[in-house]
């Protein structure tokens, strides 16, 4: 501190001589004759400071500091010094800051996420805060765990999102076309996905997956999810329906595959609950390396069609092939198997309905029986034994 | 049989007993073999089985990982199949030759056939009237009736469960001759069959075979071919009787158990027992949650 107040002293005068001799236009080296030392701190304790050499290699260095620093109009300055006013310069993302989500300038000051003001580089450095591969970083200052969003009730995202297909691509392979957050969300103009102009409002999840994931997205369209959509249902579902949004993981993965049938049958209870009576879904429920048929692996994913449609791979014409995939040696009789059948249904299929009614009988009425035959015979074993050994004579 | 003759051969027991006792010979060491390749399989098919069936229970998940997950556990089925259904062809066979090629008599029926007759019928009857005492308990032949319903039922939950299984195992070939529904109804009949053996296996048979008066905590017999002629006497004095009374009594002499083979019979039984009531607990509380 000692130091620092003979500096307060030192300094000033030398200052004065220079502002003698440029007069009263200060240049960044005029003020740097100051603040370049790395111990300078205002009246409440806080840095001053400013890094010559980040400051000179950043986006804002051909600048003069009183272009930002506005109410500074001489030497000395003010003690207490107004707040540096970004949308000076930069009125679109301000005004577009203004009406998103991070609105609250006091909560989300630029630097909040473009990081320290003097050493601000442009978004295609790496050492940007908002370089493509550091933004699940910066974001998940705030939205990750512990971050300052969990306090507004807002979950931990980042962490996920690092985990998923995405985040793999972006931080363990360094893929600069991997989506990111601002890929999905934007940056200045982020809206609650509550908002229908949000990129993330559902009605807008399609467009989005589509700037990147276009041919899957044009297939999606012409599916019945996609039309259904388009015809303003908002029950169908939409990309994150089924890939989530944050946690996606590449649809072959044994993960994957196990959580995706019970989102289809979320909608979908009659076709689910008779999936689950089937061998497909009893083996696949149980986890493992062998895969059993998805409701998509039949019905497709993306482009849905309705089993009348020639093309859909459950048409009555395409069952050979679309069973053939896993069934070498699918036949027409074979495909007449009913993924969905319904052994309470009498009116659906009479002949299973028969069977399944008559093993049950059959499994009750043995039981019954010979449980009763048994329940009654050790009674009766057991009081013979009892008597027996009162008598002292042999068993039974 | 009159009371006189059973007072006698009760009496003849006891006075017998204190002495070496005797042991005649009930099952040959295939049948016993046979016993020992069944329950191991059976017990396989169910563990490996019950999971599929109901798959979404927690524990059925666990059994599934604890062997290597769904690809395993269906192999672990499979194979337990195949042994099982080698086991049965190898029976039918042993039945052909002694029926057919030795000529044997008294297969298909007589007092020592397995097929079920006009005495079983009555047996049952008047066993059940003895139950609640109304009767007389009755005596019985080389097979009694409960024990001909274990083995017809392991006969034909063999051909049916088997069947449909081969039937979902080779789909694609099976469907050549069999309408498409059949596929459909193929696993109904596995699973509830499958489940009717399950409890009918770890419920009655244990029980009835294993852990009533008379033959708690296990019936050695099955394990050992041999009984003491107490037990023969008791549980089959009809058999017994036409020993006698056909001079063959002395023909079917065994060697007592040794001490190993009843200590390994009832590791190997008492372990089969226990995987039994165990899964026969996990089917069960399936139903509950």
């Amino acid at each position: 501190m000692k130091s620092t107040r003979i500096k307060l002293l030192i300094i000033p005068g030398l200052v004065l001589l220079l502002a003698a001799t440029v007069g009263r236009a200060q240049s960044a080296s005029d003020c740097l004759a100051c603040h370049s030392d790395a111990s300078l701190q205002d009246g409440s304790g806080k840095s001053v400071s400013v890094d010559e050499k980040k400051f000179h290699d950043s986006i804002h260095s051909g600048m003069k500091c009183v272009e930002c620093h506005a109410s500074i109009k001489g030497y000395p300055h003010p003690d207490k010094v107004e707040k540096v006013k970004c949308e000076g310069c930069h009125s679109d993302e301000a005004s577009q800051l203004a009406t998103s989500i991070h609105s609250s300038s006091k909560d989300h000051p630029c630097i909040s996420c473009h990081g320290n003001a003097h050493e601000i580089v442009t978004k295609t450095d790496a050492r940007s805060a908002v370089y493509a591969l550091n933004i699940p970083k910066t974001c998940g200052q705030c939205h990750g765990n512990g971050g300052m969003a969990e306090k507004h009730g807002l979950k931990s995202v980042a962490p996920r999102y690092v985990d998923s297909i995405h985040g793999y691509a972006l931080s363990k392979e360094g893929l600069l076309v991997a989506a990111s957050c601002s890929s999905c969300h934007g940056s200045h103009h982020i809206l609650s996905q509550k908002d229908p102009t949000s990129p993330t409002s559902k009605d807008n999840i399609p467009q989005t997956c589509g700037k990147c994931h276009a041919g899957t997205v044009a297939n999606y369209m012409g599916g019945v999810h996609g039309k259904a959509i388009a015809n303003g249902h908002n029950d169908a579902p939409v990309c994150s329906d089924c890939h989530t949004a944050h946690d996606i993981v590449e649809p072959t993965a044994a993960a994957f595959r196990s959580q995706s049938t019970p989102i289809c049958g979320s909608c979908h209870k009659d076709k689910f609950t008779t999936y689950r009576d089937t061998f497909h879904s009893q083996l696949g429920s149980l986890g493992g390396y062998v895969e059993t048929a998805r409701c998509w692996d039949c019905h497709g994913a993306h482009e849905v069609l309705p089993t009348n449609d020639p093309r859909s791979p459950v048409n009555p014409k395409n069952l050979i092939t679309t069973c053939g995939r896993c069934h070498a040696g699918a036949n027409a009789s074979f495909v007449k198997y009913q993924p969905h059948a319904n052994a309470y249904d009498w009116k659906a299929s009479p002949a299973l309905y028969y069977i399944r009614l008559f093993m049950n009988i059959l499994l009750f009425s043995v039981l019954s029986f010979f449980i009763l035959h048994t329940i009654l015979w050790l009674i009766r074993a057991r009081l013979q034994q009892i008597q027996s050994s009162k008598k002292g004579g042999s068993h039974e | 049989m009159s009371n006189v003759d059973k007072t006698l051969s009760t009496q003849a027991a006891t006075t017998e007993a204190p002495t070496q006792e005797r042991y005649f010979q009930r099952f040959t060491s295939a049948q016993r073999w046979m016993h020992v390749i069944l329950f191991t399989t059976f017990l396989g098919l169910a563990a490996t089985g019950l999971p599929l069936r109901f798959s979404e229970s927690p524990w059925a998940q666990m059994m599934a990982s604890a062997v290597g997950g769904r690809g395993a556990i269906l192999f672990f089925h499979k194979l337990c199949a195949v042994i099982m259904t080698l086991a049965f062809l190898n029976h039918v066979k042993d039945i052909f030759v002694s029926a057919f090629i030795r000529r044997q008599k008294g297969v298909f029926w007589g007092p020592t056939s397995m097929v079920a007759n006009f005495k079983d019928a009555k047996d049952l009857v008047m066993h059940m009237r003895w139950f609640v005492g109304l009767g007389k308990r009755p005596q019985f032949e080389r097979y009694a009736y409960w024990e001909k319903f274990d083995y017809w039922a392991v006969f034909w939950g063999m051909v049916i469960i088997g069947f449909s299984g081969y039937a979902m195992w080779f789909a694609p070939f099976f469907s050549t001759f069999l309408p498409g529904w059949a596929l459909n109804a193929a696993l109904v009949i596995h699973s509830e069959e499958g489940l009717l053996a399950i409890l009918f296996i770890f419920m009655i048979h244990f029980v009835n075979t294993h852990l009533r008066p008379g033959s708690f905590p296990m019936d050695m017999v099955v394990f050992t071919g041999v009984e003491s002629e107490h037990e023969y006497k008791t549980k089959r004095q009809l058999e017994y009787d036409r020993m006698v009374k056909e001079g063959k009594l002395e023909s079917r002499l065994g060697t007592a158990p040794q001490k190993w083979e009843i200590n390994v019979s009832r590791v190997v039984g008492f372990t089969a027992i226990a995987i039994g009531l165990t899964l026969l607990g996990l089917t069960i509380s399936a139903y509950f949650y």
